[in-house]
């Protein structure tokens, strides 16, 4: 029997995973069926990254055992993990930026002839995974260039690589363009067929639905159910993860508010990423913008914002003409923007929650001291408020999960009490349940008079809650849809262009 | 005596003690290193635990210790300044060159050190911004701003003293000696002076929305610029900070030579920067302890004591054992990153 077609079973045995304090597995137990393609579901926080972390050697379990084809392992490292061939692919990029791609793709297992590396050999093989994710890049581009769904691709070539047998895959959609996931998926089908374990992650049903053989769901940090994924319902899936009835995702739409625009936009350009684009946001309107990776919607916003360079012809607040050359006249104005990238620009992760939440409107709380239990008030109050999920108060923001990381992000931007607030991605990489809370959280912000808008890639959540949406591509504006024109085919068109 | 008995209850509680305990030494551990430090001094030489002998190494840690304080603000905001030894060398000329200048145009000498005390702390300042505007004006890295500086200081001093010393006159030297030599309720001035500075920095970093900023943005730039934080605004103040810092302790240490050449505040960079780091603070920014930064500084002034009342290590060895203290404090914080 060959390597490559030899299939490999795991078995967890009552894990337990603790962070000082802080238990973020309870004994989980489960097998994962060799060569099938398995969707592992939970909510942020019910711990299927930790534990998978754990299989593959980013973390060491507290207590409990994993086996591989009966025998027990633990594995000190990353590279322990893979040298038996269980290989992660993060939601967080682990690649070297000022690298190629081959250089990344070899990164610790570089190919030597006599002690010298064999370049030739590296970018061959690379060219050979790169084709075979479908990313149509030289091996010797470097990943600084790549975006971000490219740089994803090349986190899967470089699993492809190094032949693993069991391959964990967190999240890896959430930046993709539907051409690039259908790439994906056939990908999985065919590492399937050549008995390749695959660990699924993904908070996208439909997803679970189309691609894996049966799904195992977490809560809590413990195992909840593993069932034929043929045998369940997405509804049953969602009740399963949350462990409850889930009612409607979206809250009913209000009527779009007959008033005049609270911010009236003519004419932004921001240069290299964005040309000519117009628009109005009404308090207590909801704006959604589309579009694909890449359409410029996120720099734009950052342009205006005073992030980056920028030109506009008419910028008006309340009839009002404005000037927003950074993001501190922004913020002065009533301006808040989430970033798309929680880790990067949103919070400070090494830093506590309290003090990620007051940063934006510290003013308020130095006169002209800080006081810290005028702060942990104001936590206390957010924590309640946003629904964030924490055991203690006193931790660093890196301690949350994910979609409670996101909950404290929005709670940071809206603490200034911002009258127009701009949301990217707000609920990326965040579970149904938290998606749930954002979505009625965004209703509410709107009802309080506030111009809402929403940049999402994911279209049936902006048709779930917008008024309008404006579709953009290729940094222009293609068409603004009203509230009965919205359907996915039809942003789909505008965003790709086959319109 | 027998013992008396001990509850479970009582058992456990005092295990969850000991574990709050133990989390909390990490914090401690310079203090703790200090302890031991002293333990073993008094345990080599009895002279070590003499009131004589701590004000002596308290008034030689001022200098360092004052400088260390604007050094913190500086490596938590995600900075670093190598040029302050050349600093303080410039400005101790500067100021020694100005009172003369006075002295000679029979201002009364009391003005002249006056006028020499603004002028030492407004000249620091002045370097200080110098160097924020290069740094965030010009995004010029910090490590290469002050390597620059460093020369271009203690390069220029040298020209000024035309390679040896600037000399204090005798009679403003009379005048501005209090400053060094006098006490208040028997704790030298220096120390006095060194308390306050870490004390107001120790508010400023821990009270104030502008220290949170500092944090904010040696933590990460870019969450904090996404934030509305001034980073450029920030950043520029703490190098302003420091060079104020280094202006103090250079005005406190003229009065005890009496004059400037190019050996002076050699290497005092590297002191400030170990007794941040010994205190506990991350090089790479985002948190740090100005009570560390103290300790850290006395730490370090204490193994230089112990060396010169002990025949155990050449003091000739004393970078080496200061520097190998560095070492061990890093390895020791290690996990902690």
């Amino acid at each position: 029997m060959s390597a490559s077609a030899r299939s490999v079973s795991v078995s967890f045995d009552g894990v337990v995973k603790a962070f000082g304090p802080v238990r973020v597995l309870h004994g989980v137990s489960f097998d994962l069926a060799p060569g099938r393609v398995v969707g592992l579901l939970g909510e942020n926080g019910a711990g299927k990254s930790t534990l998978m972390k754990i299989l593959s050697g980013y973390e060491l379990a507290t207590a409990g055992r994993v086996t591989l084809d009966g025998a027990p392992v633990r594995f000190d490292g990353p590279r322990a993990a893979e040298a038996r061939g269980i290989v992660m692919i993060h939601q967080e990029f682990a690649l070297a930026e000022d690298l190629t791609i081959a250089q990344n793709v070899f990164l610790g297992h570089e190919i030597t002839h006599h002690g010298w590396l064999d370049d030739r050999a590296m970018r061959a093989d690379t060219a050979r995974v790169l084709k075979m994710v479908g990313l149509a890049a030289s091996p010797d581009t470097p990943v600084r260039d790549l975006i971000v769904a490219e740089k994803q691709l090349v986190e899967i070539a470089r699993a492809l690589q190094r032949d693993a047998r069991v391959l964990v895959m967190d999240e890896p959609t959430a930046t993709l363009t539907p051409g690039e996931t259908e790439r994906l998926f056939a990908l999985i089908a065919q590492l399937r067929a050549d008995g390749v374990t695959v660990v699924y992650i993904s908070h996208k049903l439909d997803e679970i639905e189309r691609i894996t053989d049966e799904v195992v769901v977490m809560r809590d940090g413990r195992f909840v159910a593993r069932e034929p994924t043929a045998s369940l319902s997405r509804r049953q899936m969602a009740n399963l993860m949350v462990g409850r009835e889930l009612s409607d995702l979206y809250p009913a739409k209000d009527p779009q508010p007959q008033v005049p625009p609270l911010l009236r936009v003519r004419g932004l350009t921001v240069p290299g990423w964005a040309r000519d684009v117009s628009f109005d946001v009404a308090p207590g309107e909801i704006l959604g913008f589309a579009g694909l990776v890449g359409a410029g919607r996120t720099e734009m916003f950052e342009g205006l914002m005073g992030l980056r360079p920028h030109r506009v012809d008419t910028l008006e607040l309340d009839g009002r003409p404005l000037r927003i050359r950074n993001p501190r006249e922004a913020a002065r104005q009533g301006l808040a923007y989430l970033s798309e990238d929680r880790k990067g620009k949103g919070l400070h992760v090494h830093m506590h929650l309290a003090e990620n939440l007051t940063l934006m409107a510290l003013r308020r709380y130095a006169t002209p001291w800080l006081h810290p239990s005028a702060e942990r008030a104001a936590l206390k109050i957010a924590v309640d408020e946003f629904g964030i999920r924490t055991g203690a108060l006193d931790i660093p923001a890196s301690s949350l999960s994910g979609g409670n990381q996101q909950k404290l992000a929005l709670a940071k931007v809206l603490h200034p009490d911002p009258r127009v607030v701009i949301l990217d991605e707000p609920t990326r990489g965040v579970d149904v349940g938290a998606k749930r809370d954002i979505y009625f959280l965004i209703q509410r912000l709107a009802r309080s008079g506030k111009a809402v808008v929403v940049i999402s890639s994911e279209l049936v959540e902006l048709i779930g809650i917008c008024h309008r949406i404006v579709v953009m591509r290729a940094g222009t504006q293609q068409v603004t849809l009203s509230a009965e024109q919205l359907t996915e085919e039809a942003l789909i068109a505008h965003a790709t262009g086959i319109h | 005596m027998p013992t008396p008995p001990e509850s479970t209850e009582a058992a456990s509680s005092a295990g969850a003690r000991a574990r709050h305990a133990w989390s909390s030494l990490h914090g401690l551990g310079p203090v703790l290193g200090l302890v031991v430090l002293c333990v073993a001094g008094f345990a080599l030489n009895h002279d070590f635990a003499t009131i004589d002998n701590a004000m002596n190494v308290l008034t030689r840690t001022a200098f360092i210790g004052i400088i260390a304080v604007g050094m913190c603000f500086v490596i938590v905001s995600g900075g670093i300044d190598l040029s302050v030894g050349s600093m303080a060398a410039l400005i101790a000329g500067g100021v020694i060159l100005l009172m003369n200048w006075l002295g000679a145009r029979h201002v009364s000498p009391t003005l002249a050190v006056a006028a020499g005390a603004v002028f030492a702390v407004v000249l620091g300042a002045l370097f200080g911004l110098a160097h924020g505007l290069l740094i965030t004006r010009g995004r010029i890295e910090p490590f290469i701003v002050t390597l620059g500086t460093l020369g271009i200081f203690r390069a220029t001093l040298t020209w000024l003293s035309d390679g040896g010393a600037i000399t204090l006159d005798n009679d403003l030297a009379d005048a501005y000696a209090p400053v060094y030599y006098a006490a208040f309720l028997g704790i030298p001035v220096p120390v006095w002076v060194f308390l306050l500075v870490a004390v107001i920095g120790a508010a400023i970093l821990n009270r104030t929305a502008y220290g949170r900023y500092v944090q904010a943005v040696g933590s990460n730039e870019q969450v904090a610029r996404y934030a509305a934080v001034d980073v450029d605004f920030t950043k520029m103040i703490t190098y302003v900070l420091l060079g104020a810092c280094v202006g103090i302790a250079t005005l406190l240490y003229v009065p005890r030579l009496g004059s400037a050449s190019p050996t002076t505040g050699l290497l005092w960079e590297l002191e400030a920067i170990a007794s941040v780091i010994v205190g506990g603070t991350a090089l790479k920014g985002g948190s740090g302890s100005i009570v560390g930064t103290v300790v850290g500084a006395i730490l370090l002034s204490v193994i230089s004591n112990i060396l010169n009342l002990t025949s155990i290590i050449s003091v000739y060895l004393n970078a080496a054992v200061q520097g190998g203290v560095i070492i061990v404090v890093a390895f020791m914080q290690r996990r902690r990153r």
